[in-house]
């Protein structure tokens, strides 16, 4: 039996004894720019929008909602990649765009304390006039939001040398569904008990809203430099990506494209890219000078020996601001290949690239739908973009389904179903494909600790198999199920 | 070199049936360290040990638990490759499991990560005696919460640790050390200072008047560093680094009361009591010797960390800071998540988990 929803009437009149009425949106027109994240197959109007102008608004909402029982779904940009910021038909879309400040920088400590609707990028902005930058750069850096970014454990093209999210976020303070407020970390390098740090990095607004973040910030290098080099197969450039490693290097960054992507990239951006290659590896090396003239040196000597059929290194920052334009536009580029695209997201062993590539063409096949390959080489996590037309019902069940093998297959060579764009609503069918059913429960045991009324984004993230009476799961969705 | 898996969960079922709660051991060497107390049956797992997987390629090593973190560190360096937290070995007594329940880290901590930073995956006995497995050996998942990084500094609580993935790095190219004689807070300010500038920075401490700086890396960009610095270079630079991994140094010795504060790398030295040694470009700080507990902590929180007993002392008092009501209880809810008949490491960390 679940719980009558509360009207929306009743919900708004509770809101408005402290809400302002700009703060909220009740017409379904208005709506609409929230029905979905970045993921737009799955989309949803909530009961009532939600944009909180201050910490202790998003408090009272919250206590309110845990006193009705309404579910609550937080939502940064919306440019989440797994319908994790998808409205609740029966809760309320918590925007938290509008706490956008950037509350405090210390160039000394190399800190930055910001509110979560602060987009990622202009935390860098921000910190250059101090030499310092915020290193994870999701490709979405302009509109993605930091509090999304801490949700979604985001990663970006620098990781592979600079970590995700969690290795880069010092300190938060969050409200649990409950309204009340904890500080987890600090400016410390440790926290005394458990580490919930390291759990709410990743929780996709299951576990808490996230309203304030202190994050690292690193000096910005002296110098970076991209060598690009065009391989004749796949294989050959992921063994090139093997030896760089050998070689006791970790770069800044490390991408891979294949043909199609490269073709489309270079369509977009016009960065130079080799048209008639089959892969394509962006290598970003940065630190002092001495450094990068030893390490680009080195790096190309190793594409060239592994085979590399063309090599370009940047001269100057606008040429290496060029080379990662195609890279960072690549998925909008192969979305104009196709009416839609679907991106999926699982991370392999480095080994294992070029044959699950080799499945996924043989599997692209088979379903009828091309594929281009994007992917963040040097940590092994993918990203084959599926192309389709959502207007033809059979090609969304196609592409979903393809999609669904795409992630068995990661699983299978030992990887994961998703490397940092998170399960959401997406992926929640694949959770069992990585989890027994006792390490779900497990996972279960822990939203409940911190949400024992289960109201914080339901349906999203892990399923939920012990409590499912009481549970207000999405409903099942026409063509989806 | 033996998986005893199978056992463990035996000595986790019999345990839970009986209610009789278990004391995760090691290598034994932190048991006088770190944590409070702890009154319950041993349960060992030293012969719980080999390294089960090693791809240098891939950058991942995968062990058991009770593996001496000695046998990883000496196959890595024959890969020219490292555990980038650089924990102690302890006279080879540290396991794998133990420094990632103690989430210990050594000098190169803010610069490299922490344990805490490294690991990939793990698998786990939870108090239902079921063997979990959470992450995996690749550098990216975020499928499900972070199961993995919650064990490190967990101390044992939540689970009996059975095997670790890790990231792995390779060994710098070459190493340099440069001493400069100053005071504390001259240190603090040149600590902080050097670590914010586009250096290859991999070591910052401050001992007896004397601030010792690290830099690590390509040989080129060492070299240019350390002659732009300035400073005098170390002849015995691998010992000093070694000694204060190994926390064997002449200040960590003896068996006086030891206090460990992890702060905002920036604080002034003037938080009372002045520390001895001051670590991590700052962030970690050690003073030893009789100490008010409660200001430490009031001390501490205004710098943006905490203060801890890390040896000695009454361990069986609390040896942590005191965390606010609404975090304990999401803590102590948390812990029945893992270990709903509280059977693992009881009080360990607090006395109330
Ligand atoms: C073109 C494009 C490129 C991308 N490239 C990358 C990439 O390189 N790397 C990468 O990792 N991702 C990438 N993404 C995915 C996406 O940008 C990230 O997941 C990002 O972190 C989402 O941030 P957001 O503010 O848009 O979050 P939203 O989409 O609004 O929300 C994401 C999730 O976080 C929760 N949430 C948001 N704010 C909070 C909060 N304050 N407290 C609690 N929960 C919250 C939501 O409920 C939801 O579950 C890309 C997306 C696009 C469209």
């Amino acid at each position: 039996m679940t719980v009558p929803a509360a009207s929306r009437a009743t919900l708004q009149a509770r809101l408005r004894e402290f809400l302002p009425e700009h703060c909220l949106i009740d017409d379904r027109e208005s709506q609409r720019p929230f029905e979905c994240d970045g993921l737009s197959l799955y989309r949803e109007l909530p009961l009532l929008v939600a944009l909180p102008e201050t910490v202790e608004q998003v408090r009272r909402l919250l206590q309110v909602c845990r006193e009705l029982d309404v579910p609550v779904v937080p939502r940064g940009s919306g440019t989440g990649l797994c319908a994790g910021a998808m409205p609740h038909p029966e809760g309320l879309l918590l925007g938290l765009s509008k706490l956008d400040r950037i509350l405090d920088i210390d160039p000394l400590a190399g800190t930055a304390r910001v509110e979560p609707g602060v987009s990622n990028l202009s935390i860098s902005e921000a910190a250059s006039t101090h030499g310092l930058y915020y290193a994870p750069d999701p490709s979405s850096q302009i509109a993605c939001s930091i509090g999304g970014n801490v949700a979604e454990n985001s990663g970006g093209v620098h990781c592979l040398k600079y970590g995700l999210t969690v290795h880069n976020v010092l300190g938060l303070k969050v409200l649990t569904a409950e309204g009340e407020l904890v500080s987890v970390g600090g400016l410390g390098l440790d926290s005394p008990g458990y580490d919930l740090l390291a759990l709410f990095n990743g929780s996709e607004g299951l576990l808490g809203v996230v309203v304030e973040i202190t994050v690292r910030l690193l000096p910005c290098p002296q110098l970076a430099r991209v060598v690009m080099a065009g391989f004749d197969s796949v294989k050959a450039a992921g063994d090139a990506v093997g030896a760089v490693i050998a070689a006791g290097i970790i770069p800044a960054g490390l991408e891979m494209m294949d043909r199609l992507a490269i073709r489309a990239a270079e369509d977009f951006a016009a960065a130079g890219y080799p048209r008639d290659a089959e892969a394509l590896l962006l290598c970003e090396v940065d630190g002092t000078r001495e450094e990068v003239d030893q390490h680009s040196d080195r790096i190309s000597a190793l594409f060239r020996e592994m085979g590399a059929s063309s090599i370009t290194v940047s001269n100057s920052d606008e040429e290496r601001a060029l080379l990662w334009k195609g890279r960072k536009s690549a998925f909008p580029a192969v979305g104009r290949l196709a009416p839609d695209y679907y991106c999926m997201d699982g991370t392999i062993p480095r080994s294992q690239v070029s044959p699950v590539l080799e499945e996924i063409s043989r599997l692209s096949g088979e379903y009828g739908l091309a594929v281009a390959n994007v992917f963040h080489a040097g940590d092994g996590n993918l990203h084959p973009l599926i192309l389709f037309d959502a207007s033809d019902p059979r090609q969304i069940r196609a592409a979903e389904d393809f999609g669904a093998r795409i992630l068995d297959l990661s699983v299978e060579v030992g990887g994961c179903i998703t490397g940092e764009h998170g399960v959401g609503l997406e992926k929640l069918r694949q959770m069992p494909s990585q989890f027994s059913r006792e390490e779900l429960l497990q996972l279960e045991e822990i939203k409940s600790a911190f949400d024992p009324g289960l109201t914080l984004n339901p349906g999203k993230g892990i399923p939920i198999l012990k409590r499912c009476q009481e549970y207000r799961a999405l409903p099942t969705r026409d063509g989806h199920d | 070199m033996t998986d005893l898996n199978d056992t463990i969960v035996d000595a986790v079922t019999r345990a839970r049936d009986e209610r009789k709660p278990l004391y995760i051991r090691g290598g034994d060497s932190k048991r006088q360290l770190l944590g409070r107390d702890c009154q319950a049956e041993p349960l060992d797992m030293s012969a719980h040990r080999g390294i089960i997987d090693y791809q240098p390629g891939e950058l991942v090593v995968t062990a058991r638990a009770g593996t001496p973190l000695a046998d990883i560190h000496e196959l890595l360096a024959q890969h020219r490759q490292m555990l980038p937290f650089e924990p102690p070995l302890l006279g080879g007594r540290a396991t794998l499991g133990g420094t990632l329940a103690c989430n210990i880290s050594g000098p190169g901590r803010p610069w490299y990560g922490s344990i805490r930073d490294m690991v990939l995956g793990v698998r786990l006995v939870n108090g239902e005696a079921q063997l979990l497995k959470f992450g995996g050996q690749v550098m990216k998942n975020v499928a499900g919460y972070d199961v993995s990084r919650l064990q490190a500094g967990a101390l044992g609580t939540l689970g009996v640790i059975s095997e670790v993935s890790l990231k792995v790095l390779p060994l710098p190219e070459h190493s340099t050390t440069l001493v400069y004689a100053m005071d504390a807070t001259q240190a603090l300010e040149v600590m902080n200072r050097r670590a914010r500038e586009p250096r290859p920075l991999s070591g910052a401490f401050w001992l007896d008047g004397r601030l010792y700086l690290r830099i690590s890396g390509a040989a080129s960009a060492v070299e240019q560093t350390a002659s732009d610095w300035g400073g005098e270079r170390s002849q015995q630079a691998e010992d000093i680094w070694s000694q204060l991994r190994e926390m064997s140094l002449p200040f960590f010795r003896g068996d006086e009361a030891l206090w460990r504060l992890s702060l905002n790398s920036a604080a002034p030295t003037t938080t009372p009591p002045e520390a001895t040694l001051i670590d991590w470009g700052g962030a970690q700080r050690w003073l030893s010797g009789d100490a008010d507990f409660t200001r430490l902590q009031r001390s501490a929180a205004t710098a943006g960390g905490h203060a801890s007993l890390f040896r000695g002392g009454d361990r069986n008092g609390e040896v942590r800071q005191a965390l606010e009501p609404v975090q304990q209880g999401l803590q102590q809810r948390l812990k029945k998540a893992f270990d709903p008949h509280g059977i693992f490491n009881p009080g360990r960390l607090y006395s109330w988990l």
